[in-house]
């Protein structure tokens, strides 16, 4: 559990030191107006889906033993990742944060983002109730 | 030396320690990176109310989880406080000639101050970002199964296309949002 909270502590610090915690950066990709966003996420995948492939393909083992795998996402018919992708992105959009962000901007002194926090836990819960009746 | 410490990272620093981030979770306990599930195994935890989606041994699939975003809380600690950058963010002079249209002058924190603090919860239009948007966060990331770290990076690494489809539309949305709904939102 430690190294857990060991690359937490580092993924935080990469969120705030690398401006991805940043409304102005969020809101400067989400407006096209510049490229910064997009580079961060380009060169993330270019890191991660290489050695994934090859994790994969070595059908390796993680350090606890399990074989690592990813497992895959249902399609169904889709709704639920054009729905709830876009009802995600108005939020994004108008808050200028996705969920890891808040979190490290609670951390980096913005304490309002603990309330965005439990709205987001609520808007969840919401999800859980609704569930049987949303298309999936 | 603490001018090189204060700085912000750029993108090609920022970007591979990211993906860094997701390949050692999977090396190291074979576990999916994604902050958004740590919404979920809030509510397992704390109001599952007998509902279905939230019954599943919580401490068993996401402790490690939620021990990773108290890691995380504590890392923006480091790198927005201690660290802190003490020069305004530097996005393009388009995006910083675009935000002016809204009233957003004030380039040197994380955030702007007019827009997060805890008066404008007082307020209809602060009321609804915060709150509003924390909202439509949660059921968007829980609908879709992921946000933009599980869909992002994980789904997009793995290849995976119900990723894309959703990476896609929470983009889309995001700009329609700042291009339309922000405006109306932002106090004047």
């Amino acid at each position: 559990m430690t190294a857990y909270f060991v690359i937490g502590v580092l993924f935080g610090a990469v969120l705030t030191k690398g401006e991805l915690v940043s409304w102005y950066r969020i809101e400067e990709a989400l407006r096209f107006k510049g490229l910064y966003l997009y580079l961060v996420f380009a060169s993330a995948l270019a890191v991660a889906a290489p050695v994934f492939a090859l994790l994969k393909r070595r059908r390796a083992r993680s350090l606890t033993g399990e074989p690592i795998a990813i497992p895959p996402r249902v399609m169904g018919r889709g709704v639920r990742y054009v729905a709830g992708g876009a009802l995600f992105g108005l939020g994004w959009g108008i808050v200028g944060a996705c969920p890891g962000p808040l979190f490290a901007l609670v951390g980096a002194g913005i304490g309002v983002m603990a309330v965005t926090i439990l709205a987001a836990v609520v808007g969840t819960w919401t999800y859980g109730y609704l569930r049987p009746r949303l298309p999936h | 030396m603490m001018d090189l410490l204060h700085r912000p990272w750029p993108w090609y620093v920022t970007g591979p320690l990211v993906g860094l981030v997701a390949v050692s979770l999977l090396v190291l306990g074979n576990k999916q990176f994604g902050v958004s599930q740590n919404l979920r195994h809030l509510c397992a935890a704390f109001v599952p109310a007998d509902l279905t989606y939230f019954k599943y041994d919580w401490r068993r699939t996401g402790l490690w989880n939620l021990v990773f975003i108290v890691g995380v809380v504590v890392g923006g600690f480091i790198g927005g406080v201690l660290l802190a950058n003490p020069h305004p963010v530097a996005i393009t002079a388009a995006a910083v000639a675009s935000l002016a249209t809204l009233g957003i002058t004030d380039f040197s924190r994380l955030v702007p101050r007019e827009l997060f603090n805890w008066h404008v919860l007082l307020t209809l239009k602060g009321f609804v970002m915060i709150v509003g948007g924390g909202f439509l966060i949660g059921f968007g990331t829980a609908y879709a199964g992921g946000c933009t770290s599980g869909h992002g990076i994980t789904g997009l690494a793995d290849l995976q296309l119900p990723s894309l489809i959703a990476v896609i539309s929470f983009f889309a949305a995001g700009a329609a949002a700042s291009f339309f709904l922000l405006p109306l939102l932002v106090p004047r």
